[in-house]
């Protein structure tokens, strides 16, 4: 079995995204304990500098596509180069993060390569020439524990799971150039342009923190409660399916079974009962805060810390004292 | 407009699932199976097509046990003109081969359009759209939440965290849809009825070898009891003093 790691290193807009170092971080220690190399691969325009910094995390080497072209993202471009990169390297392993462009392009390349992703690990084992990875499914009511049997294995890994290496910035990685093997033209589907919500607050998937709202906060207007707390700890808020339904949040920040799965260090759940559902999405939490004024939801059962009361007394008082020990700390 | 879309039963998402005594997969006992979510905004999005276009036909398709006859059997009181069960002898597939799977039987079939949900809520691999797509030579894009087409091409938002892609494709291609794109529709009693009388052809596909193995499930770790800092606004002091000292959150 080849002893190298390839890491798939997600930027946007030439700035690193944090699961990408915790990939490229995962890669170096998985490829140290094979005794082999973690190579990387950036693809975009005007990357080769940020290509060389992933010696910081462990990075050998680095195949960089670099073109104007590449840009903005495209599934079958991006996947083609990095198909590429597996032919160069000869990995056991393909690593990606686990975000909506990891995954997109994981499946792209397994398409190209006929074989099989494992999305969204939580655990990655390598010994004896098999791989054998741990991922939720049922939205985290059980966990599968997978083994590979045709190599290389495509992995993604979910965010804010693994720890992200001290950077070294003194180590650069070598670089090797993979051309463009096709013309904008030739691509069967990209990404026109890029529309971003404008918003100082972290993404849901890959938030420390997280203030998220349900059925309890009566209205749409009363989020504007959370988000004060949100913004005193650095969060990004999120909802509860009863909250999406009811119109108050739109579905990108709903958190359970049919939204997203996050695993935070912190996660503060007001006015949300705890429908099995929604605990399935955030149960991996570090620390769950549920504030609730039904002693008996169910959220209590799964929270590490609850204040049994009115949302609408506790949040305000609690957003205040974040403020203070924040602002002196 | 023909838009073919591929349906997946699974677990309500309201059942509490537990593994069952062959421990690689989970106990149907007392768990009551639907479409999956993302495949009836599929549906819905396909009907709309078709129902935008004046013409066209919506077929739905689905690899699983016989009993997803009922899951085909409500794509279709939906509004579907006919179902295609492709009755799985594996108790499981892994992605690449359901992927497989699907798209040897779709090449026999003639479509503008090829929709998935963006997952099945199940084993949530998200991935056999694009694998199919890349089987078939179409252009694949996922996560979808908005669609509008005109003259045989496709102009789709794509979902990414904290906004959206703009994508353009050519049709004939593959998307997997998102919440957003369409609600979908409740299915009328005239079209339960209907669906009753609605083709729905069943065929036999082979065995594949696996990429992976599921070994085992596991339920994921226990979380330790919980403790109740305190109530109403007087549990503010004790929680941030447990966040700090116990915690160490600041």
């Amino acid at each position: 079995m080849s002893n190298t790691i390839l890491v798939f290193a997600e930027q946007r807009a030439g700035k690193l995204k944090k699961s990408a170092i915790e990939a490229v971080s995962e890669a170096k220690r998985q490829a140290d304990k094979l005794g082999g190399q973690a190579f990387a691969v950036v693809i975009g325009n005007d990357v080769q500098a940020l290509a060389e910094s992933l010696g910081q995390y462990g990075a050998a080497r680095t195949f960089v596509a670099d073109n104007p072209a590449l840009a903005n993202y495209s599934s079958d471009g991006y996947a083609r180069i990095l198909a590429e990169a597996v032919r160069r390297a000869e990995p056991a392993v393909v690593l990606l993060p686990a975000s909506a462009m990891g995954k997109d392009l994981a499946a792209g390349l397994a398409g190209l390569i006929k074989t099989s992703v494992a999305m969204d690990c939580v655990e990655v084992a390598l010994a004896d020439g098999k791989l054998v990875v741990k991922r939720p499914v049922y939205a985290g009511k059980v966990t599968a524990v997978c083994t590979f049997r045709r190599m290389p294995a495509i992995v993604t890994l979910r965010p804010n799971v693994f720890p992200a290496a001290q950077p070294e910035p003194a180590r650069k990685s070598e670089t090797e150039s993979i051309p463009l093997m096709f013309t904008a033209a030739d691509l069967k589907s990209a990404a026109r342009e890029l529309m971003a919500v404008v918003t100082k607050r972290p993404e849901l998937t890959e938030a420390g923190v997280i203030v998220s709202g349900g059925r309890g906060m009566k209205g749409a207007e009363n989020f504007a409660m959370l988000e004060e707390l949100a913004d005193a700890l650095g969060a990004a808020v999120g909802a509860s399916r009863a909250a999406v339904d009811s119109g108050w949040r739109p579905h990108e920040f709903q958190v359970g079974q049919t939204g997203k799965t996050v695993s935070p260090t912190l996660y503060i759940a007001c006015g949300i009962s705890g429908a099995v559902q929604h605990l399935a999405g955030m149960s991996s939490s570090k620390f769950i805060v549920a504030i609730n004024k039904d002693p008996d939801a169910p959220i209590f059962k799964a929270a590490s810390y609850g204040i049994v009361g009115d949302l609408f007394e506790v949040v305000p008082a609690l957003a205040r004292e974040f403020k203070k020990i924040l602002q002196t700390a | 407009m023909r838009v073919c879309v591929c349906i997946k039963r699974v677990p309500d998402t309201a059942a509490n699932i537990r593994i069952g005594s062959d421990g690689k997969t989970i106990d149907p006992g007392g768990v009551e199976f639907v479409m999956s979510p993302y495949d009836e905004i599929a549906i819905e999005q396909a009907l709309r097509l078709k129902e935008s276009a004046g013409q066209g036909e919506v077929v739905v398709v689905s690899l699983g046990p016989s009993e997803a006859a009922a899951t085909l059997r409500s794509g279709l009181a939906m509004g579907a003109d006919r179902a295609v069960l492709l009755k799985d002898p594996m108790k499981y597939r892994d992605p690449y081969g359901v992927a497989s799977t699907l798209a040897e039987e779709l090449k026999k079939m003639s479509f503008d359009m090829l929709l998935f949900g963006k997952q099945a809520v199940d084993d949530d691999c998200c991935q056999v759209g694009s694998i199919v797509a890349a089987l078939l030579g179409l252009p694949f894009v996922g996560i979808v939440t908005k669609m509008e087409v005109k003259a045989g091409t496709a102009t789709v938002h794509r979902q990414v965290e904290g906004g959206h892609e703009v994508v353009e494709v050519k049709l004939p291609a593959a998307f997997s849809c998102q919440k957003g794109l369409a609600e979908p529709r409740l299915p009328s009693l005239k079209g339960i009825m209907a669906s009753k009388k609605k083709p729905l052809e069943e065929r036999s596909v082979a065995t594949v070898e696996p990429v992976f193995e599921v070994e085992k499930l596991e339920y994921p770790p226990r979380r330790a009891p919980g403790k109740i800092a305190g109530q109403g606004a007087e549990g503010v002091a004790p929680l941030l003093n447990l966040l700090k000292t116990e915690a160490k959150i600041y």
